[in-house]
């Protein structure tokens, strides 16, 4: 493959793709391709994203105080924080890798036809618009204002009914979240092309197998605990609630033993997308393949182990704090691993600078620093300080935001030539990195400021000295919100008028790069035989 | 220690008003300096890889290199090593903060509800808070907070003090500090507790000891102390036929010397007699029962109010 590398390389013939078989709003509504499948969760997730950005500028505009006059009521900024929060995570980051590019990619780099239930696929996709559905008609009827964390007693005796459509409509997504995670559990186990052993595998298939596991066990969790409020609320059953002999720190270890695993169902398939870039990029074979395939599952069984960490204050034993810090604490040796494993496959690779792999370098960039903020949280003694301030707040985004989103953003622009057979320009790409990362650190960096400085965080007010800091970051939001912008307008610029894109623009070496871009309904002509490792660059 | 005097970023902190917030700050500034040596290795490292590697001609060759056990090995257990150290200075200082001292010189009920908090002291000062109202405390001195709230979760946070607690309704926490200078310092809400969370501040005002014991004995006192009316209470609620407060032994252990004593039950674990074992005893007393006696206590929950079991409480802590 010595042309491996340039963008000339010449196709199948691409007459006849996923994307021309079967025409008509009713043949996409039906399709049981995986393909259409992921393109439908990017058109559904990209949509939640701006609604959910809508409300996050609203936030922060808000959060400058220009003028004398607030922007926003305080119980209409506590629905807007609510909102941000829940549509972000619930109907953004969970499933934006997994169930957009996950779904769309899986199969193709495992060289199967589809996924392993195809009518389950497209079922879990209806369930997650249901879910949507009914989380956003809360917006509509009810508005909510718990924060997306629904903590018990304040979700359950003192605010509106809305948090049963809200939690009502993420116990829904959840299901689409299970079924999708057992979907590529048994694809991945089955479906996989000849020769294509454990080992074999690629690293993104790993990242999203082990978040499907993560799935699997954490979401019923959630789905019990979403449902216990419902009936705390409308039957007074008392689980949560002191004053019927309830403990409310009790739903905190339910929620967390579900929301903290999900934080790795956020970056796992993060990760995965960067080992793909990284190595493409770099032209050059992973380092340490096995290292960070384990390190994916080490992370996902640690995950189910540090949920107290979210409660060092909550009237929890000191000693439960303390086991809680230490299990965080290994949480931190297998992402470690991760990094110094993409690091060295730089060393003495040949690198391009293409749009994909500038945002990867962005994931490096903030997640390094989201993951060492991450050490001083879960140090007990100094998280008593940081806890529910700002620095928690700069922490998460920098981890699940930049982490995830410039992810999400990388591969995106990476699979995008697959996807619709025709090449972003990568100019666009260039400038609307530039403009999402210095955002991103515009914005997020002085939050670890002010929660050094002690500002709490969902705080509709502030004291005067953290003025200058909250400007800065709204400033930078605007960036951010520029960034997707120009995004957007890439995007559906290439979809319209693309450079038509060759079968592997970038050069590498996965399995989806051998068939057509975009490629056949069933993924090959030929089922492929695989006769060596993934990033198999020599 | 000289060497966080490097790090201007321990400026973003409040000013130390405590003894922990200090140890706090040394941490935090040891973290920052890690953290940016680690930034450096490895964000620098890929930098400089990036600009050495950079692709150049197109027929360029990669290295085949697909692994080190060597090098992956001593960066799997370097911060594994690092991140025992953290976490075990996180600890020491995680025990301080939530061990009061033995001598304390203040002891204040504080209840939180939607969007206030009260102060009770132990001669029945009472305050609603508002910023009028401070919280006085004894400079130089141990001052003890019994946390509880009316109706959701709220915290309590003393940036000044590196200090916070969850106020959790139904049950009691505690927090403690000893604010080295007298002054002011501003206490927020760090709980999301509804439409004013970000209103419900108060201060707590540190006066040097003497002042505050003039201030204290000299102000009017509520009618009773709270000792007082858990006693009133204590005798209508015949808590006396069972428990003696002379340490003689008849149904129920004695009250006399209660507090803060080891207690043995019997399923055979042990705890120490702090307020919230005391809440508990008292509103389901079958929730532990000490070894050697018979569960034979009513339960009271539902019939107190969370005042009346501060008020027994109280009491109980003065039959020394």
């Amino acid at each position: 493959m010595s042309s491996a590398h340039t963008k000339t390389e010449h196709g199948h013939s691409t007459d006849h793709n996923y994307l021309n078989h079967g025409s008509g709003i009713w043949s996409w509504m039906t399709t049981l391709d995986h393909k259409r499948i992921g393109l439908m969760y990017f058109a559904t997730v990209s949509t939640l994203f701006l609604i959910g950005g809508f409300f996050a500028l609203g936030i922060r505009l808000h959060l400058a105080k220009f003028g004398a006059t607030p922007l926003l009521e305080p119980d209409t900024y506590n629905k807007f924080m609510t909102f941000h929060g829940a549509i972000m995570v619930f109907m953004v980051i969970i499933p934006g890798i997994p169930a957009f590019l996950g779904n769309f990619i899986l199969p193709i780099q495992l060289g199967a036809k589809d996924v392993a239930f195809p009518r389950l696929n497209l079922g879990s996709y209806y369930i997650f618009i249901a879910g949507a559905a009914i989380a956003a008609s809360s917006m509509i009827f009810n508005q909510v204002d718990t924060g997306w964390t629904f903590y018990t007693p304040y979700s359950t005796a003192k605010t509106s009914n809305g948090v049963i459509l809200l939690v009502l409509g993420a116990f829904t997504m959840g299901f689409s979240s299970i079924l999708t995670g057992l979907n590529f559990i048994v694809t991945t186990h089955k479906l996989r092309a000849p020769g294509m052993t454990m080992d074999r595998i690629p690293l993104m298939i790993w990242a999203l197998y082990s978040t499907s596991i993560i799935q699997i066990l954490a979401t019923p969790i959630l789905a019990i605990t979403l449902l216990l409020i419902g009936a705390e609320k409308t039957l007074g059953v008392g689980i949560f609630d002191p004053d019927l002999g309830g403990d409310p720190v009790l739903f905190q270890h339910f929620f967390w033993f579900y929301s903290h695993p999900a934080v790795y169902i956020m970056i796992l398939p993060a990760m995965g997308v960067i080992s793909e870039l990284i190595t493409a990029f770099s032209k050059k074979t992973i380092f340490g393949y096995r290292a960070i395939a384990y390190s994916s599952v080490a992370i996902a069984a640690v995950s189910f182990l540090v949920w107290g960490h979210h409660m060092f204050v909550s009237g929890q034993s000191t000693l439960a704090g303390i086991i809680f810090s230490i299990i965080t604490m290994f949480v931190g040796v297998p992402t470690a691993i991760k990094l110094f494993n993409w690091i060295s496959t730089m060393y003495r690779g040949t690198v391009t600078f293409e749009a994909p792999m500038l945002f990867a370098l962005g994931f490096m960039f903030l997640f390094t620093i989201g993951g060492l903020t991450g050490v001083f949280l879960a140090s007990t003694g100094m998280d008593v300080h940081f806890h529910d301030t700002y620095f928690v707040v700069a922490h998460f985004h920098y981890v699940m935001v930049g982490g995830t989103l410039m992810a999400l953003m990388g591969g995106i622009f990476y699979w995008f030539p697959k996807m619709f057979g025709r090449m972003t320009s990568d100019l666009g790409g260039r400038i609307s990195w530039v403009l999402i990362f210095t955002g991103f650190n515009v914005t997020f960096f002085p939050q670890f400021i002010l929660g050094a400085m002690g500002m709490p965080r969902r705080y509709f007010d502030y004291l005067p000295e953290y003025t200058n800091l909250n400007q800065i970051s709204t400033v930078g939001s605007w960036l951010i919100g520029l960034g997707f912008v120009v995004a957007l307008i890439t995007m559906i610029h290439g979809i319209l008028k693309g450079e038509k894109a060759p079968d592997n623009p970038w050069g590498a070496k996965t399995l989806e790069w051998q068939t057509s871009s975009p490629p056949p309904h069933e993924n090959f002509i030929n089922t492929p035989t695989v006769t060596a490792g993934p990033y198999d660059f020599r | 220690m000289s060497w966080s005097s490097l790090i201007p970023a321990t400026s973003f902190m409040p000013i130390q008003a405590t003894e922990i917030a200090k140890e706090v700050d040394l941490l935090y500034a040891f973290l920052i300096i890690a953290s940016l040596v680690s930034f450096v290795i490895l964000i620098g490292g890929m930098t400089w890889f990036l600009i050495k590697f950079k692709r150049t001609s197109l027929d360029q060759k990669s290295a085949y290199i697909t692994h080190n056990n060597f090098a992956e090995f001593l960066w799997s257990f370097i911060p594994l090593i690092i991140m025992m150290g953290i976490f075990y200075w996180g600890m020491v200082i995680f025990e301080k903060l939530r061990t009061p001292p033995e001598d304390i010189a203040a002891e204040i009920h504080v209840t939180a509800e939607q969007w206030a908090w009260t102060y009770r002291y132990a001669n029945g000062k009472e305050f609603y808070s508002s910023a009028n109202d401070p919280m006085i405390v004894p400079a130089g001195k141990a001052t003890k907070l019994i946390l509880t709230s009316k109706d959701v979760i709220h915290s309590f946070y003393v940036p000044a003090f590196r200090t916070k607690q969850d106020a959790v309704p139904g049950k009691l926490t505690q927090l403690w500090f000893e604010p080295k200078q007298p002054g002011e310092y501003i206490v927020f809400c760090t709980e999301y507790c509804g439409t004013k969370h970000s209103g419900m501040m108060i201060k707590i005002k540190a006066v040097p000891s003497e002042e505050y014991a003039a201030w204290y004995h000299a102000e009017k006192k509520g009618e009773d102390s709270p000792a007082d009316l858990g006693k009133t209470l204590f005798a209508q609620k015949a808590c006396a036929s069972c428990h003696s407060v002379d340490g003689s032994r008849i149904v129920g252990p004695t009250m006399k010397g209660l507090f803060g004593s080891g207690r043995k039950f019997a399923d055979g674990s042990q705890s120490k007699a702090d307020e919230n074992y005391l809440r508990e005893s008292i509103l389901v007393s079958s929730a532990k029962i000490v070894e050697g006696y018979p569960p034979a206590m009513p339960v009271f929950q539902g019939q107190l109010s969370d005042e009346d079991v501060a008020n027994l409480i109280e009491y109980i802590k003065s039959i020394k």
